[in-house]
């Protein structure tokens, strides 16, 4: 069997490179596929975790995961249909109306 | 066979009346309530509230679970819930107006309030990281659509974006963190009465050494950061000031308070409840977050002559005074943090209610100039702001001062006293700008020669608000009777 | 056998990462997650998450990316961004933290070491079966799966609320 601790490896490579594209880029849309990325890392990790221990918890918990990932994408990518009628823009840092 | 689990629906009896409500009225407002008549829908929403508010009467004092004990009903939770239940009151009933006035009156808005507080009461009950994962959601998602409400204006659209996007990359945080204590201790539960698996009881079997619990420390880490984004503790507070300038009023207002009590409300739990034995580790990293954001709060708000950006900065300090009851750690810590939380609830309610009366449709009113001369025009209406500054400063006899005493006496008792210290000098500092607006009120001539748009709705928020935090400044007993009777149950 | 699978699978998952985020055109971006997404769902299949496979493969490939090339090219938002940032220490930043990161997350792996795990007995070979699954989440974990509901239907409102159009324009 393949030991944990490379798929606990992978998940963080992954987690390190969704953090990375949020940080990085600009596009609204490619920050929220990096969050997926971040969150799919995550699972990875609760799942190769419930495979250690020989236990169902970690994968219902990933049920979960995937539940409140598919809300918030739906929700954010209505938002952005929605600012982007308004203003054909998808890039978060033409957003000035609002100055930080 | 699934055997289904006992189920006590006294523990969640606001949770259920508040779901089970909001989706009813999301029915009765589709097939009954007409264009042009959506504030019987907040009528009807502020009925659900009190009723959340009762089923809690019976059960006050008991402790109990249910649900695997992945809730926690306790006097800690049980006044939290109803501090929140009268801060979503207080919202519905400073929207009535503001959504007509603006234009933007959806019938959708007042199920979403519900929604958003019940995940602040689960939030405030949950004892297992799942459902507190799950409750920041809940709390989250409507908040984000209430943000950008007010869609015609473009920088609500904004607000509610970049929200929802720092929003959704904490909540990957906190799932990488729930993976890693997953990792570490097999079990997401902080701790359970039974003795049965929790991260409270694999910490009291491990041997503490860091290098066996990484997975643990780094985890615990992980969520730190979503909850202190969520309360906008320093360095996670830079959306604060855009959201809530972007929102609508009412909706800033309700962030301000409700999403920062239940985020508190979980990070004690955590802290309290699952790391008990960490105390050693977390206090001094939160020590210096505290005063960070006490610091970087206030003097942040020096500056601002917006009073919208002024009262997210001056959310910020507040964060900074509720975490020093947090990370005491004792039951006068979580005593002080309760009246903390009520007084800070009642106040800025209340501050926002006040720039909510002087917004007119399509334009904001929110620098320091459409103050100006406020006491010539609306007596009242400055009067009342002038009670809120002074609780905010912490003046005495208003709600602000009695709840600042006792977070810094409970710091003193906790040791903390270099933290007590920074925290009185902050709110020395933070006496300047509050105090600024008392004299753009009453010493400077107006301005704007337009009135102030008082509705029944408002003055009846706006007096319950000022009303509350004098009277309960100058005879806090009760209240202090009640949150001393509101413990938490801890591990041990 | 088993690592060998695990192994391309890996370089499949971090290649797509990698390209997902390195790509100036968001279609592209879409396509590298979905490559990404696929390779977790077979890692998920060598981890004894027959059921998790599914759901990955059905809700994450299936629904959540078809959304995401949807919004794409209903926007037409799939140009290259300008090169242009805002906040230029953002970027050196952000990568030597990630860095840094990464490296400590490999300290701890060669800490904990990397012991291969023993086979499981053919019980535990059915922690991830549909059946166990649901026996779990309708039992132990009944209480999020009914907030998860209320989640989604909020989600569901708020697609509707945000994107409707007053009949009235003003």
């Amino acid at each position: 069997m393949v030991p944990t601790t490379y798929y606990v490896l992978l998940s963080a490579a992954l987690f390190v490179l969704g953090v990375l594209g949020v940080l990085l880029r600009r596009n609204a849309i490619v920050l929220f596929m990096s969050v997926e990325l971040m969150l799919n890392a995550a699972n990875l990790a609760l799942v190769a975790f419930a495979r250690e221990r020989a236990s169902t918890d970690g994968q219902v918990l990933v049920f979960f995961v995937i539940t409140v990932a598919a809300a918030e994408v739906a929700v954010g990518l209505a938002l952005l249909v929605a600012i982007f009628r308004s203003k054909r823009t998808t890039d978060v840092d033409e957003v000035h109306a609002l100055n930080g | 066979m699934i055997q289904p689990p006992q189920i006590d629906f006294s523990v969640i009896g606001a949770l259920t009346v508040l779901c089970v409500w909001g989706i009813a009225l999301l029915l009765i407002d589709a097939f009954f309530i007409a264009e042009g008549q959506k504030r019987v829908t907040g009528y009807l929403a502020l009925a659900g509230l009190a009723v959340a508010a009762l089923v809690g009467l019976p059960s006050w004092g008991q402790s109990s679970n249910t649900f695997s004990g992945m809730v926690q009903l306790d006097g800690f939770s049980q006044t939290l819930i109803w501090i929140f239940l009268l801060a979503a009151a207080i919202t519905i009933v400073i929207s009535l107006d503001y959504l007509p006035r603006h234009d933007i009156e959806k019938g959708e808005y007042y199920p979403l309030v519900l929604f958003a507080t019940a995940g602040m009461v689960l939030l405030a009950q949950s004892t297992n990281l799942i459902v507190m994962f799950l409750a920041i959601e809940l709390v989250s998602i409507p908040l984000y659509i209430l943000a950008g409400f007010a869609y015609p204006r473009v920088t609500s659209e904004e607000a509610a974006m970049k929200y929802l996007l720092l929003g959704a990359f904490a909540s990957g945080f906190f799932v990488y963190g729930l993976a890693l204590i997953y990792g570490q201790t097999g079990t997401v539960q902080l701790f359970s009465v039974d003795g049965s698996d929790s991260i409270a009881s694999y910490l009291d079997r491990a041997t503490l050494v860091a290098e066996n619990n990484v997975f643990l420390f780094a985890g615990s880490a992980l969520i730190l950061v979503t909850l202190g984004f969520k309360v906008a503790l320093v360095p996670f507070h830079n959306w604060t000031p855009d959201v809530y300038e972007g929102s609508p009023t009412p909706i800033a207002a309700f962030m301000s308070v409700g999403t920062k009590g239940a985020a508190f409300a979980a990070l004690l739990r955590f802290l309290v409840q699952a790391l008990p034995n960490l105390q050693a580790i977390w206090m001094p990293i939160l020590a210096i977050l505290a005063a960070l954001t006490m610091i970087v709060g206030n003097i942040g708000a020096l500056k601002q002559l917006n009073v919208k950006r002024m009262l997210a900065y001056s959310s910020v300090g507040h964060a900074g005074y509720i975490t020093l009851a947090v990370i005491t750690g004792t039951t006068l810590g979580t005593n002080a943090f309760l009246f903390y939380i009520l007084a800070y609830t009642l106040t800025n309610l209340g501050a926002f209610a006040v720039l909510i009366a002087l917004e007119k449709q399509g334009e904001s009113a929110w620098s320091l100039e459409d103050l100006s001369g406020l006491w010539q025009r609306q007596p009242l209406l400055a009067v009342a702001m002038a009670i809120f500054m002074l609780s905010l400063a912490g003046v005495p006899p208003t709600m602000g001062f009695v709840g600042k005493f006792y977070i810094f006496s409970a710091a003193w008792e906790g040791g903390l006293v270099w933290l007590a210290a920074i925290g009185v000098i902050t709110s020395a500092i933070s006496a300047f700008f509050y105090l600024r607006i008392i004299a753009r009120m009453f010493m400077y001539e107006p301005t704007r020669a337009e009135e102030a748009s008082l509705s029944r709705a408002l003055k009846v928020g706006l007096a319950v608000a000022a009303v509350a935090v004098l009277l309960l400044g100058l005879i806090p007993t009760p209240i202090i009777e009640l949150v001393n009777n509101s413990l938490l149950v801890a591990a041990r | 056998m088993e690592l060998a699978i695990f192994i391309i699978t890996a370089l499949i998952a971090l290649v797509g990462a990698g390209a997902m985020i390195m790509s100036r055109n968001a279609v592209h971006s879409a396509l590298f997650l979905l490559l990404n997404f696929a390779a977790i769902a077979i890692l998920y299949l060598l981890l004894r998450a027959p059921f998790l496979f599914a759901v990955q493969l059905i809700v994450y490939t299936g629904a959540i990316m078809v959304l995401f090339l949807f919004v794409v090219m209903l926007l037409g938002a799939e140009r290259a961004e300008d090169e242009r940032d805002a906040i230029a220490w953002q970027k050196p930043l952000a990568i030597g933290l990630s860095v840094i990161l990464f490296i400590e997350a490999l300290i701890v792996s060669f800490r904990n070491g990397f012991a291969a795990l023993p086979e499981l007995s053919a019980e535990a070979e059915q922690i991830g079966a549909p059946e166990t699954i649901g026996q779990v989440l309708f039992s132990k974990y009944l209480l999020p799966f009914e907030i998860t509901s209320i989640i989604l239907l909020v989600a569901i409102i708020g697609v509707i609320v945000l994107n409707q159009r007053r009949k009235t324009v003003s």
